[in-house]
């Protein structure tokens, strides 16, 4: 195995968007800069209820190290929390908090479903298990897996990252998303 | 042997005060069952627990027999000093189960009595708080109760082509 010296030649800077260049300055729209920042500046919330979020655990770890992607910081408060990572099994009765959880996030929020179980159920297909978190909340990412690889979890975390990198400044306040929350009852 | 001849003890107290609640006797993997009529239930674990000193409520749970259309409770007691242990199963229908409530005598029946009507739907009377403790408050139904085929055959959310079945 070859060693690969760490040094700031390595750092890998991510790419400026789009823009006008000049000497002394750099002009681009003031959406791709808040992309660019929010995309690499990710607060998840892991909403962890079983094995999916042991997953997680290996995921943060210094293995895998989901801070090379700036989601390092965790919230534990729903306030400051940028993403909601709900992985593992979401009982019926667990639903309603799941979804306080999400109501209580402040706008933007995205939500990675991690797992079978939190995407569909799973193999508990049963009276007591929510058949998938998307009959309670909106979902933007599924991580499919039982439980998935922390890979798979890091490529959901990206596949996120190019949602919040391209979203619209209005998204939020368009008829559009309000009328998808209230597909959900919420608001 | 000495174990055999100590249950049979049991037994015989319980055949000379209750005489007319025993209907069998059996031992299934070593562990004496008593069947017994519903009506004296909680004065018989009464008595155990006062004159046998079967002091300590193991667990309490709900059976159901679809065949004979019976629910039956099942108590598990245990007497510490010696270590002997002793089931008390009775039979009640599946329409109207109804069984007086076991707190009085161990208050620790109160959660499992709970467990016992959210998923069979026993009627323990005068249990001080019988609500649903595990599923969700508004569900309908008494999941363990097998008079539910394994899934329901008409969902259309989880179909064949997309969850290989």
């Amino acid at each position: 195995m070859r060693m690969e010296t760490v040094s700031l030649n390595n750092v890998k800077v991510s790419e400026s968007p789009e823009g006008l260049e000049g000497a002394g300055f750099f002009a681009t729209s003031l959406e791709k800069a808040v992309g660019l920042a929010r995309k690499n500046s990710i607060w998840p919330l892991p909403f962890a209820t079983s094995c999916c979020g042991i997953e997680f655990m290996a995921t943060m770890g210094s293995h895998y190290d989901l801070a090379r992607f700036g989601a390092e910081r965790l919230s534990f408060s729903p306030r400051q929390a940028d993403l909601l990572m709900v992985m593992g099994t979401i009982a019926k009765k667990m639903g309603p908090i799941l979804r306080q959880v999400y109501e209580q996030m402040a706008e933007p929020r995205w939500v990675l479903s991690v797992g079978a179980c939190a995407s569909s159920g799973g193999i508990f297909d049963t009276y007591s298990v929510l058949q998938g978190i998307d009959r309670i909340i909106p979902v933007d990412v599924y991580v499919p897996g039982c439980p998935p690889r922390p890979e798979q979890i890091i490529d959901g975390i990206l596949n996120i990252q190019k949602l919040v990198e391209t979203e619209s400044l209005r998204r939020r306040d368009s008829k559009e998303y309000k009328d998808m929350l209230n597909k959900y009852g919420i608001e | 042997m000495e174990e055999v001849i100590a249950e049979e003890k049991i037994v015989t107290v319980l055949r000379e005060k209750f005489a007319d609640e025993i209907i069998s006797v059996e031992s299934p993997y070593k562990f004496l069952t008593v069947t017994l009529k519903a009506d004296k239930i909680i004065e018989i674990i009464k008595f155990l627990y006062d004159q046998e000193k079967y002091q300590y409520l193991t667990t309490l749970c709900g059976i159901h027999y679809p065949d004979q259309k019976s629910i039956v409770v099942m108590y598990q007691l245990h007497k510490l000093t010696e270590n002997k242990r002793i089931r008390l199963k009775i039979a009640l229908s599946e329409e109207n189960p109804v069984v007086p409530t076991l707190t009085t005598v161990f208050p620790a029946a109160n959660w499992m009595e709970r467990e016992t009507y959210d998923f069979y739907g026993v009627i323990f009377e005068g249990h001080p708080n019988l609500i649903r403790i595990l599923n969700v408050e508004e569900m309908t139904i008494f999941p363990m109760r097998k008079e539910y085929p394994l899934e329901d055959q008409s969902r259309e959310d989880k179909n064949n082509q997309m969850f290989g079945r």
